[in-house]
């Protein structure tokens, strides 16, 4: 069979050129500079700068504040996915047996992906306010439990479940159309030899579904990383002493406000060379426990 | 031939548009503003004037929602050359700025233009923290505040005081008086290093870091976990274990201005800027009045420096640009500019022929405006010594960060003051490190 390919070659071009232009101007432009910053001490009005070689990676690999910061960022990363994930799925599940109602609620679950992280952030800050939330029945019942204001623990965990609201509807919407992709007979044989619900869960749609899962886990865990800087930066600015500074917001509270380009440089590129660790790693760990069928 | 009607016309409109822009074409230039809120609507409110008074320039004036933003804007507007004529940067800033050279001396500027400005009828408490180690005033002073000491006069009748307290040790006997008269909040607080470090060191004259904080070398140090600021803090601490203070944040609800404003704390520790906000807040809900910070007693008291910003001139423009600033800043250090700014923030003047004139008129005899003089009272109690002139300490904005988050975890009870303190000055050192490397060989101007 002869293989099917396109002529036109300055057609193709000329349509992938846009997208070219656009992701080296927004990615590898900004990146090179960034990598460039990084070696040397860069003056904010750009007077002039010294090259320092590896000296801004060493400063901030031997800071104490640079891993308390990564680790919350792990801590963050981890927590989010799990509890999207888990609950993205959940919500598939049901949504996938066709309970009552699973209509409205398909569609209702899939609008918060449209929100932004800022107005996620603002709303979970008044729900969440310890003397004029929801929260603060809480505090009512039981005085000064819940204070983000002033607890480290309590700010983070508020960051988490903020962030993990973001990414449900993202697996969500992948979840359903991943379960939906299951053939039916197979789950009805299943029913047929006697299966139960939460079996035929476990033993047959779980399972085919690990590609999703696994793509929905590096997407959540990327996304983690980059996209929590709207939520922190609404939300806690990044904490009581420092409890919620992700990465992410470090770079920006280093670079923008506190104008150590250098140093927010060199954090943005061991951000980005953590980030595709990870996936590599994915790839190549976890993807030999995904079924492709 | 029917000439089509619409297109003639559209095309002569054309030409006498044209011809009209070709004659009477105003100098544009560009003034980046980090005020937002009310007080950006004042600055709005200036460049509306400026241009209405004139009509061979225009400003035209952006909000940059922001001083960390209004700088941080300007710098990437500066590297792709499309950075504004005039920018407003706050005093953290001073340091970068006049470290890069990127900008035209306003004393310079003003004598090339020959526009005649008295340098000396400016506060020295505010000239020295914007001019050169010669005395040379590198921005315009414009919107200069300091922290004064808000207080309900009600509430602390209530409590059996009739004079607000003047020394920290009344401030805490008034504290406890408070809870005592069943008051919840008697002081809502955040920690603030402008007012419990910066200013606190000021009033009481004991240097923040050495080389008289910054302004004689590029080696300077932090010492303030040395100082009385520590026993200052230390307190700060007890008065939160006790109950004698809470913690006011916008993010844990009200702010503490907020929360003062709404007649739940009885005390507040704030710039004088926010004079007309509470003003219009309260709107007449309770008696209210303002003080001087107050002191340790048995101390000395010096003059408080200048908070909020001055305009700068950026390099890199057009002559008719600069001309244009040159007339903007003129019209700004005008005596009626000056009553209008008063009139309108809660800022205070920043000439002594400007302050008073306003006094000649009255002007602080009466709400809403009674109450500002306080403010200059504290800034010229006393000729700026050197340890009082201001701060010039290069990435100041990270060193306050570093002080705000130990402080919060000194108040969340996970260390000790002291032990907060010093790795705050510790850190901050390195940053203070960091930028004498990035302008090796440079000079503070």
């Amino acid at each position: 069979m002869r293989r099917a390919y396109f002529k036109n070659n300055w057609v193709a071009a000329l349509v992938v050129a846009p997208q070219l232009l656009i992701i080296f101007v927004f990615f590898y432009w900004p990146t090179g500079q960034a990598l460039y910053w990084a070696f040397t001490l860069e003056q904010p009005f750009g007077g002039g700068s010294e090259w320092v070689g590896f000296e801004n990676f060493q400063y901030l690999l031997s800071d104490g504040r640079y891993w308390d910061s990564v680790w919350i960022s792990t801590v963050y990363a981890l927590a989010t996915t799990v509890l999207a994930m888990g609950m993205a799925m959940i919500l598939a599940l049901f949504a996938d047996r066709q309970l009552r109602g699973y209509q409205s609620f398909r569609i209702g679950l899939i609008w918060p992906y449209a929100v932004a992280a800022p107005a996620i952030g603002l709303a979970f800050r008044f729900i969440f306010n310890p003397s004029a939330g929801v929260a603060s029945y809480l505090n009512y019942a039981f005085p000064d439990v819940w204070n983000p204001v002033m607890n480290g623990n309590h700010a983070l965990t508020m960051v988490i479940i903020a962030g993990a609201w973001k990414q449900v509807s993202y697996s969500f919407i992948f979840f359903l159309a991943g379960l939906q992709s299951i053939p039916r007979s197979l789950t009805e044989a299943s029913a047929i030899d006697g299966a139960r619900v939460m079996r035929r869960m476990w033993d047959i749609q779980l399972p085919l579904l690990t590609p999703t899962v696994f793509f929905l886990v590096i997407i959540n865990i990327t996304d983690s990383f980059t996209d929590s800087f709207g939520i922190v930066s609404t939300m806690t600015a990044g904490g009581p002493a420092r409890a919620t500074n992700l990465m992410v917001y470090k770079i920006y509270e280093d670079g923008f406000r506190g104008l150590d380009y250098s140093g927010a440089a060199a954090q943005s590129i061991i951000l980005m060379f953590l980030v595709i660790a990870l996936t590599f790693f994915q790839f190549k760990y976890v993807e030999r426990r995904v079924h492709y069928t | 031939m029917k000439l089509p009607v619409l297109s003639t016309s559209v095309l002569a409109f054309a030409a006498l548009t044209g011809a009209a822009m070709a004659s009477g074409e105003k100098i544009k230039f560009d003034y980046w503003y980090g005020l937002s809120g009310q007080l950006g609507e004042a600055v709005a409110g200036t460049c509306d004037r400026f241009n209405a008074s004139q009509d061979q320039y225009e400003i035209s004036c952006v909000g940059q929602d922001g001083y960390a933003n209004a700088v941080q804007n300007t710098i990437a507007a500066f590297r792709a050359k499309q950075h504004p004529t005039v920018v407003q940067a706050y005093d953290a800033g001073t340091a970068d700025l006049m470290m890069s050279g990127e900008f035209y001396p306003v004393s310079k500027m003003m004598a090339d233009f020959n526009i005649d400005i008295d340098w000396n009828d400016y506060f020295p408490g505010i000239a020295n923290y914007y001019a050169s180690s010669t005395g040379e005033l590198f921005s315009m002073p414009f919107n200069s505040s300091t922290p004064v000491m808000y207080f309900n006069t009600a509430e602390l009748k209530a409590a059996g005081l009739d004079t607000p307290p003047a020394t920290w040790e009344e401030f805490e006997a008034a504290l406890v008086a408070l809870k005592a008269s069943g008051k919840d909040c008697a002081y809502g607080y955040a920690p603030d290093s402008w007012i419990d470090l910066e200013q606190f060191s000021m009033a009481h004259g004991v240097p923040i870091a050495t080389n008289n904080n910054g302004y004689d070398g590029l080696d300077s140090e932090y010492v303030y976990n040395t100082t009385l600021h520590v026993k200052h803090m230390e307190n700060i601490k007890r008065w939160y274990d006790d109950g004698l203070l809470e913690i006011r944040t916008s993010q844990g609800g009200l702010n503490a201005r907020d929360s003062f404003a709404q007649g739940e704390c009885s005390f507040y520790l704030g710039s004088i800027a926010s004079h007309a906000t509470v003003g219009k807040l309260v709107d007449g809900a309770f008696e209210w009045d303002v003080a001087m910070i107050p002191v340790f007693e048995g101390t000395e008291r010096k003059n408080t420096v200048v908070g909020g910003a001055s305009l700068w001139v950026l390099s890199g423009k057009s002559d008719d640009e600069y001309r244009g600033a040159a007339e903007y800043l003129k019209f700004l250090a005008t005596v009626e500019s000056e009553e209008w700014w008063s009139a309108n923030t809660g800022y205070i003047p920043v000439t002594k022929s400007g302050f008073d004139a306003l006094n000649a008129k009255g002007f602080y005899d009466n709400p809403p405006y009674k109450g500002r003089e306080v403010a200059i009272q504290s800034l010229t109690y006393t000729e700026p010594g050197p340890l009082t002139r201001g701060i010039r300490l290069g990435g100041f904005i990270q060193a306050r960060s570093e002080w705000v988050n130990e402080v919060q975890a000194a108040l969340q009870g996970t260390k000790t003051m002291q032990e907060a303190l010093d790795t705050s000055v510790a850190r901050s050192n390195d940053v203070l490190d960091k930028f004498a490397r990035t302008y090796r060989g440079k000079q503070l101007p």
